[in-house]
């Protein structure tokens, strides 16, 4: 159910390659988790994140999570659909839910990410 | 006498039940050492009986503007309570709910709250309303903590020195450990300057505060303020007065970005200072940061419309340490009261009202320099207050406040800022002769000077 | 029988022309304001007459559960009989319409009810000296927590954190962050009570305070509790008592005897303030002597000739967390509740609400998983995991169906460490029956069939309302179409 291509944080974001930047979003685990989104905050283009450092936040009715950056440097895109409807994340996390875009500081930043079958195993069970 | 319905015999049957020889067994968790060994040191249990005498033996030493024409305001205000407010508000469904979360069984106070956020957006022309906050005081501090969490501004935070030195004074002590220094702008001639705040709002600036009509009851430059904060990008919050918008104009047309109110002269009782109401209201685009709760329309299962507790990510029960304020409990039951005051006043009985207090007000300035009693402090506009500085031949304002009140009057709140110097507050609720016969017991004042104070 | 009459909202029952409340001519020449402060037209408020009004808010008042008509055992909120000789007396003249700034000599009767609160609510805390000022709860909170740091800081010590419970109220770490603090998590241990080894792990020289609510969220006192107290002590901490749960100790223990250093009072609650649809509340807070001078300023005290005065020279104080005094309509229900109560009829209100607590515990423990249920103290917490797990029947579609039969619901999905949670508080002013009856209604509800359940409520002016519409697309304000 995770595609194999990607790369995943502990705390439930993917991460994919795209030429020099990395696309980011939910997984879809994280997203059945947290049910019915109805608002997402997003970094401001331009703003830098740290590795593991909170840069937004998901919403459903009665709860919030936070966002994480799984890598660090420099949000060049974020996905402005989401502004008006955030259900996008919770019918295509792995497509058009994505949710930024950012250009790393460093090569090799995904070293310390899971892979789809680590991710799967830390998921089981819940 | 403690309320308590259970007979002795059914306590007996209770414990039975649950398994335990005695009430003391059911506090076993309660470590020995910290239980209490003796009865707590409180009065003795009166009788209803007893408690009415008691009560009104003590109300009976207070001398009341019940009793006194009231001319005092300085943020809580004499104004007339229609008795539809006091016999629908007092109605056990209101007063003895808890905070609708349950929507089902709480869609009357839900429906309420609609309407009070609707009729505080009619009253400001401002776009959301909470559903409250405690008073004026708390909700300027909330305030700023709002335009401090929307702007990501750390620099100061600008407030005119016009703003009630409480208000001032609660925002303060909210925000001593927090980042943004609280500066305060010197108003040397009763008002702020524009061109004093141009000078010192800038790119760092979170948000400018002003009061209009301001704390002596002068009206500020404030379309001029707002003008000039909001191009520097901060944020433009009006402390307002709902009374005073019979007749100025509303924050939402002056262009503030929040609204924030005392709402007691909205048909909350004086009540020696609370329980009050805090209004506040802001532009959508702040609905994220607003604090307090909000109640939004939507529709049940069969499509019908209904009402909830909307946007709760927002509050400290869902965000903890991460939520723009910790307020949880409101002012629920007054802000009922103040939906059924401003439906009761509608349009035509809001601008009456206004006017009644510019009216009267102006009329008592007028008499009292007729008698020379003394001149405005400053040469300002104002609507139903005005800070009147006492002529040299009068006593100080706190020995005429004393002394009127044997005359029959609170003729007015002495000014923190110049023992000279009376704050007056002239109601609807006061009367020609009242008036007249404040301007006549103050002109007898005069010469009297030099006594005490 | 549903009303449906005249609960279409206020501004869809108005008509242009109708008047309720006028004014008599004000008999002085008119006043004019220079036109660029003047609106042109009064605001569009509604325009009603006065049946109208009357109609309108008496039909929407039957929309309500309140304690003056159901059951309401609202975990956590104390929802105990309001008495109506609180209403008839607190509205006397001499007291509901006092100005908050009148001469001290003006207001002797009304500062000697308040001087006499101070001291009643210091006596049953166990503490020195109390603040009436605060509004609320939350605001005692974080009055005291200004009071922790103002302390410190007058000592010289920089200390950051402020240690809170994973039970506890979202208002403690909400206060903690706005009084400038760190909060940091405390476990609860398999008890349900704080894990001290994790306490212990997390205090050091950073601690400001520790925040416990004993009784606890899940109905359970503490018996740790000077053990937790000594060890923060050692550590030159401060213990902070949210007072939510007096209800259940008063009389029986004060937190200033167990170790706590400061505490507020929910007046709206252990006091019957009442709550008012969400308020108002009154969060006095009561403080051990050291703290005393960094109270918020005024306080009402007394000078040897026994006249009353409202201090506000306290150069220490924090200053002020509102304008004026309090609360005040609400501190005198509460003073005029504890001198009808007297000190045996204070302690007697812990002694029922427990045994009210654990007698309808007695009653549903083998119907409904009580995860921490051998006692309680005030209030438990039920657990519908098992029916979530086996019938797919929540804890929210029991609250809804309690609805139905004309209870309010229990708090429910609070503590957040107990899944599905129900969080039963009965108080001690519900009779035997009515708890009989609630018992027997709530094991029928369990046994239903949950499509039933799924439904619920079906009996209400309302089913169940989209709350993902509401808060997608906020309506907050009613729109002239």
């Amino acid at each position: 159910m995770n595609p194999k291509d990607l790369k995943y944080a502990k705390t439930h974001e993917w991460v994919r390659p795209e030429g020099e930047n990395y696309l980011v979003g939910l997984t879809r685990f994280a997203v059945d988790q947290l049910t019915d989104i109805t608002y997402i905050e997003l970094p401001k283009v331009g703003s830098r994140v740290e590795p593991g450092e909170g840069m937004g936040e998901v919403e459903s009715v009665k709860a919030v999570s936070d966002i994480y950056a799984p890598v660090g440097g420099e949000i060049v895109g974020v996905n402005d659909a989401l502004a008006s409807d955030a259900s996008l994340v919770s019918r295509d996390p792995y497509g058009e839910g994505w949710l930024v875009r950012i250009c790393p500081e460093k090569s090799g930043a995904l070293d310390h990410l899971l892979s789809a079958d680590e991710y799967a195993k830390q998921t089981e069970g819940n | 006498m403690s309320y308590i319905a259970n007979t002795p015999g059914q306590q007996a049957a209770m414990l039975q039940k649950i398994g335990k020889a005695s009430i003391a067994d059911l506090f076993e968790s309660v470590p020995e050492p910290v239980r209490l060994d003796r009865l707590l040191k409180l009065p003795p249990s009166l009788s209803e009986v007893e408690l009415t005498a008691l009560a009104k033996k003590l109300a009976g030493q207070n001398r009341h503007p019940g009793e006194l024409a009231c001319f005092m305001g300085a943020g809580a205000y004499d104004h007339f309570i229609p008795a539809v407010v006091d016999s629908l508000a007092s109605r056990g469904e209101f007063v003895t709910a808890y905070t609708p979360y349950q929507a089902e069984a709480s869609q009357g106070s839900l429906q309420v709250f609609f309407e009070f956020q609707t009729l505080i957006c009619q009253l400001t022309g401002m776009e959301v309303a909470n559903a409250s906050l405690y008073e004026a005081g708390s909700g300027v501090a909330e305030a700023v903590m709002m335009a401090m969490a929307a702007t990501n501004r750390t620099g100061p935070v600008l407030v005119a020195g016009t703003v009630h030195p409480q208000y001032l004074e609660t925002l303060r002590t909210y925000t001593a450990n927090l980042e943004p220094e609280i500066r305060e702008l010197p108003c040397p001639a009763g008002y702020l300057d524009p061109a004093h705040l141009n000078a010192a709002v800038n790119d760092s600036t979170p948000c400018v505060v002003v009061q209009h009509p301001n704390f002596d009851g002068s009206l500020e430059e404030i379309e001029e303020l707002a003008r000039i904060s909001r191009a520097k990008g901060a944020l433009f919050v009006q402390v307002f007065d709902p009374v005073s918008l019979g007749l100025l104009k509303g924050p939402g047309e002056l262009g503030a970005d929040i609204a924030v109110a005392e709402g007691q002269g909205l048909g909350s009782p004086m009540s020696f200072g609370g329980p009050y109401l805090g209004l506040m209201a802001c532009r959508e685009a702040l609905v994220r940061k607003l604090p307090g709760r909000l109640v939004g329309q939507t529709v049940d299962r069969t499509g019908k419309r209904c009402w909830v507790l909307a946007l709760q990510t927002r509050e400290q029960h869902i965000r903890r340490e991460k939520a723009t304020s910790n307020i949880c409990t409101n002012q629920g039951l007054y802000a009922i009261r103040a939906s059924i005051h401003l439906a009761a006043l509608g349009p035509a009985g809001l601008r009456e009202t206004a006017q009644h207090c510019l009216d009267k007000s102006h009329h008592l300035l007028r008499l009292l320099m007729e008698k020379k009693v003394g001149a405005l402090a400053f040469e300002r506009p104002f609507f139903k207050e005005f800070r009147f500085r006492l002529a040299d031949e009068m006593p100080g304002a706190a020995l005429c406040v004393d002394q009127l009140v044997g005359n029959g009057f609170l003729a007015g709140v002495p000014h923190p800022a110049n023992p000279r110097d009376l704050l007056i507050a002239v109601t609807e609720s006061r009367t020609l002769e009242e008036i007249e016969g404040l301007a006549n017991a103050l002109a007898a004042l005069k010469g009297s000077a030099g006594r005490g104070a | 029988m549903e009303n449906n009459q005249s609960t279409g909202l206020l501004f869809e029952i108005a008509k242009p022309g109708r008047r309720c409340h006028t004014l008599p001519p004000s008999g002085v020449p008119s006043a004019t304001l220079d036109a660029c402060f003047t609106r042109q037209a009064p605001p569009p408020l509604p325009e009603v007459a006065e049946l109208d009004l009357v109609r309108h808010f008496t039909n929407l008042s039957a929309r309500n559960m309140a304690i003056d008509c159901n059951f309401y055992p609202l975990g956590s909120c104390t929802m105990k009989y309001n008495p109506k000789r609180h209403e008839r007396l607190v509205g006397l003249p001499g007291l509901a319409t006092l100005h908050p700034l009148q001469p001290d000599q003006t207001t002797q009767g009304m500062l000697a009810i308040l001087y006499e609160t101070q001291a009643m609510l210091a006596e049953i805390a166990g503490l020195h000296a109390c603040s009436l000022q605060p509004a609320a709860g939350a605001q005692g909170e974080l009055s005291a927590l200004l009071v922790a740091a103002a302390y410190f800081r007058h000592r010289g010590e920089n200390r950051t954190r402020v240690l809170v419970p994973d039970s506890a109220h979202g208002t403690n770490p909400a206060s903690a962050a706005i009084a400038g603090f760190d909060s940091v998590t405390i476990k609860s241990g398999e008890d349900g009570l704080v894990d001290l080894a994790d306490l212990e792990s997390k205090l050091d020289e950073r601690t400001a305070v520790f925040m416990i609510t004993n009784p606890n969220t899940l109905g359970l006192f503490d018996h740790q509790i000077l053990e937790i107290t000594l060890k923060v002590h050692d550590k030159g901490g401060l213990v902070y008592l949210d007072g939510a749960n007096m209800n259940a100790i008063l009389g029986i223990t004060r937190p200033g005897d167990f170790g706590a250093d400061m505490m507020h009072y929910n007046v709206h609650k252990t006091f019957t303030g009442p709550h008012g649809a969400g308020g108002p509340g009154s969060g006095p807070i009561a403080v051990r002597d050291m703290l005393e001078p960094f109270l918020p300023s005024p306080v009402v005290t007394r000078d040897p000739d026994g006249t009353f005065r409202l201090k506000h020279d306290r150069p220490l104080s924090i200053g002020r967390v509102r304008s004026f005094f309090g609360n005040v309509g609400v501190l005198v229900r509460g003073w005029l509740y504890l001198r009808t109560l007297g000190p045996d009829g204070v302690r007697q209100v812990s002694e029922q609400a427990v045994l009210n607590a654990n007698y309808l515990l007695a009653l549903l423990k083998d119907h409904i998983e009580v995860p921490k249920g051998k006692g309680c103290m005030h209030e438990f917490v039920a657990s519908a995991k098992a029916l979530r797990r086996e019938k797919r029947v929540s804890a929210m579609d029991i609250a809804k169906r309690l609805l139905d039969k004309g209870y309010h619901s229990p708090t429910v999905y609070f503590p957040l460490v107990v899944a599905e949670a129900l969080m039963i508080e009965p108080t001690e002013t519900e009779s035997q029956e009515t708890l009989d009856q609630f018992a027997a209604t709530l094991i029928s509800v369990l046994g239903e069939d949950p499509a039933v359940l799924h439904e619920s409520p079906h009996e209400l002016s309302i089913s169940r309302p989209d709350e993902v519409a509401a808060t997608k697309q906020p309506v907050l304000r009613w729109k002239s179409a």
